[in-house]
């Protein structure tokens, strides 16, 4: 039997929502809005929320002194490459453990969920020399291949959890019609993943882009990425609060509007298979 | 006539191929502080000098440290000249990853460099690094707020005045604050502020032996008279304050005095910026009647890894940015207060450099602080708020996080120092120092 709602109940779920919404949102509304005051409207006691003489000096100077389309041509080329390059690896790993599991299959996918829990500067000083060995410092592929490898056990998760809601028998009838294994992927099986696919894509470019870590201490001017423009406006002498903001707010403004209009799906891809 | 005008564009044209041919491009890791944005903004005038060009990598200060260490101590080779400090100066010098400056040309002029400054950048006698600018910490305070509460800075003053003054210039009701220091856990933040009181109530970190001297009377002093007078006269929540939130503070009027980096002076005199510029006086760190004051040495300088492929084009770049030509240009181009501090003699010999008002108790600070001799007894470090070891970075985080636990009333000054004391001997026993 449906459960009956009443308009009350509707509009107290959505003021809850909205609030909670608002909340979680705040911060980057509060960076947003910092980043058109002054250096001394930004600090001032008590804070001014909304009503300042605004301004777009900030970005100005952010713009002269630093070469934001190079960060950001940076940050697409490791955020997308590393994504990309972890799906093509992910998709037939996640095939086989979702459709010819083994004993220890279960294990394995713990095993590189586990490899997430380890600290990254514990193995900064190995990476950094393999790095020196291989010339890739200060490359945006060294970085693509270093992203992949750190995300790719949540694609593959992912992926995982997808493809077991497809059903086995849609594959075994199209290996009786003669399918190879590779067409067994990429035609059958790809296409029907489409919407796990996209979300696993959207959420781990988001990753890729947020990567602060691997991204400062593997690069230096060539490579360097939109983390790394950032980091370049904070500092403990000086205040550079309404600086630092403009150049936030330029460097989570693409994500941000990709998070906005692939919404739908990001949230399908997280909730898939949580309700069975 | 013909043949000549041919022979002289073919020469030209050698020249400036053999130029191209040697032109570089450095890479320059730096701090983001408005001196070194400053220089950013005119290395046009290097390239045309010299044809190199330059990239910059500006990272925040702890970020910027990790990354050039790391670089460095695998010879990663991706920096051409770093921005270092006095703290790991001598400790790289050591281990034979800096390039020593020993052939700076005669036009440089090494010995103008303020001998505080380039003793704390050497090492055996060697300067490995070349400062940019250079800073010592001192009295920045309302002169007004002074004079309402009936008192007169010594030029030199003790901490039991100042006490009293922040206690006379304390206003609640007004939001006014009678001193602002730094609480905030760091070596780099309230770490550096209570090393450098302690060198003034005779403490120090160890003693000849390595052990660390937490449990001795100096230390328990220095804790207990810093709380009791931030309780009494500091801004709330002053256990997570550092210089930019003290700096904040005092631009807006609300504290009557800040004991902070002389580099401060130019942010809190400038009336676009700070709303007491006009009402701002400056007095040397305070003492305790033992002999030292409480002021620290800093400079942020300009050091060649050994990595770089590029050492002549790179010392050609320390010359030119620490020169001081490059002092005359800053001046042209956006005042002499704006110049960068602390580094050369000349500077302070200059006439016009004379009349910006806190460069003259900038220099006193800077001479009256010796990292050679900056306790009262006898240690077996060099530094002045810090001890120029490897591990002090990490212990001196760890031991200034139990102090702002204290100052934030989340364990007594008595167990942050006990924690302090057995981390300290511990850390030192595993490096092998004890």
């Amino acid at each position: 039997m449906a459960r009956t709602v009443t308009t009350r109940q509707k509009a107290l779920n959505t003021t809850l929502a909205w609030a909670i919404g608002l909340l979680i949102f705040f911060p980057i509304l509060w960076t947003i809005l910092t980043s058109f005051k002054t250096e001394g409207q930004a600090i001032s006691d008590p804070p001014i929320f909304l009503f300042f003489d605004w301004t777009l000096e900030n970005y100005a100077i952010v713009q002269e002194r630093s070469d934001y389309l190079r960060f950001l041509t940076n940050s697409v080329i490791i955020a997308v490459g590393s994504t990309l390059l972890g799906i093509v690896v992910a998709v037939p790993a996640a095939w086989s453990m979702a459709f010819v599991p083994s004993k220890r299959t279960k294990d394995i996918l713990m095993w590189m969920l586990s490899t997430k829990m380890l600290p990254a500067v514990g193995v900064l000083y190995p990476i950094y020399l393999l790095f020196i060995k291989l010339g890739l410092l200060d490359n945006r592929w060294g970085l693509v291949v270093v992203l992949m490898l750190i995300n790719l056990p949540i694609i593959v998760w992912m992926l995982y959890t997808y493809f077991k809601e497809i059903p086995g028998e849609i594959l075994e009838a199209a290996r009786m019609d003669g399918a190879t294994l590779r067409e067994e992927i990429l035609y059958i099986l790809t296409p029907m993943a489409v919407p796990g696919i996209a979300s696993t894509i959207l959420l781990n470019v988001i990753l890729a882009w947020n990567e602060a870590f691997w991204t400062l201490n593997l690069t230096a001017a060539k490579a360097a990425p939109l983390t790394a423009f950032i980091a370049s406006y904070s500092s403990p002498e000086g205040l550079f609060y309404a600086k630092l903001s403009a150049a936030s707010t330029m460097a989570i403004a693409p994500i941000l509007i990709m998070g906005w209009f692939s919404q739908k799906q990001l949230v399908r891809g997280l909730t898939f298979g949580a309700v069975k | 006539m013909k043949y000549t005008v041919r022979a002289l564009l073919g020469a030209t044209a050698l020249c400036s191929a053999a130029a191209l041919a040697h032109a570089e491009t450095l890479t320059i890791a730096t701090v983001n502080n408005g001196d070194m944005i400053r220089m950013q903004g005119l290395t046009d005038d290097f390239t045309a000098k010299t044809g190199h060009t330059v990239e910059w990598v500006t990272l925040e200060e702890n970020v910027l440290r990790q990354r050039v260490t790391t670089d460095i101590s695998t010879n990663g080779g991706a920096f051409d000249i770093m921005t270092i400090g006095m703290y790991e100066t001598p400790i790289w010098g050591a281990n034979g990853w800096l390039v020593p400056l020993d052939d700076l040309s005669e036009e440089y002029n090494v010995g103008d460099i303020l001998p505080a400054m380039a003793g704390g950048l050497s090492y055996d006698g060697t300067l490995y690094a070349a400062p940019f600018y250079g800073e010592s910490s001192m009295i920045m305070y309302r002169t007004d707020l002074m004079e309402k509460a009936g008192l007169e800075m010594p030029t030199a003053p003790t901490w039991s005045f100042i006490r009293e003054a922040a206690a006379a210039m304390t206003d609640r009701d007004a939001d006014i604050n009678g001193i602002c220091l730094r609480g905030k856990a760091g070596w780099g933040e309230g770490g550096a502020f209570i090393t450098a009181m302690g060198n003034s109530f005779g403490a120090q970190w160890f003693d000849m032996d390595w052990n660390a001297t937490f449990d001795g009377e100096a230390w328990a002093n220095t804790l207990n008279f810093f709380k009791g007078m931030m309780d009494e006269s500091g801004p709330a929540g002053y256990a997570t304050n550092g210089f930019n939130e003290n700096l904040s503070l005092f631009q807006q009027g609300k504290c009557g005095m800040w004991i902070d980096a002389t580099v401060a002076a130019s942010f809190v005199t400038n009336p676009n910026d700070s709303t007491v510029a006009d009402s701002v006086g400056f007095a040397l760190a305070p003492d305790n009647g033992l002999g030292k004051r409480s002021n620290w040495l800093w400079a942020w300088a300009l050091a060649i890894p050994a990595g770089s492929q590029k050492t002549d084009a790179a010392k050609q770049f320390i010359e030119w940015a620490t020169s001081t030509s490059y002092i005359e240009l800053v001046a042209a181009n956006e005042g002499w207060a704006n110049v960068p501090p602390g580094a050369r003699v000349s500077l302070y010999e200059n006439p016009n450099y004379k009349d910006v008002p806190f460069a003259q108790m900038t220099l006193d600070s800077i001479l009256s602080a010796d990292p050679l001799n900056a306790t009262v007894n006898e240690a077996p470090y060099v530094g002045v708020q810090f001890a120029a070891i490897p591990e002090f970075a990490g212990i001196a985080t760890d031991v200034s996080q139990e102090f702002s636990a204290a100052y934030a009333g989340q364990q007594t000054v008595e167990e942050a120092l006990a924690k302090a004391q057995a981390l300290t001997n511990d850390a030192m026993e595993a490096a092998g120092y004890r």
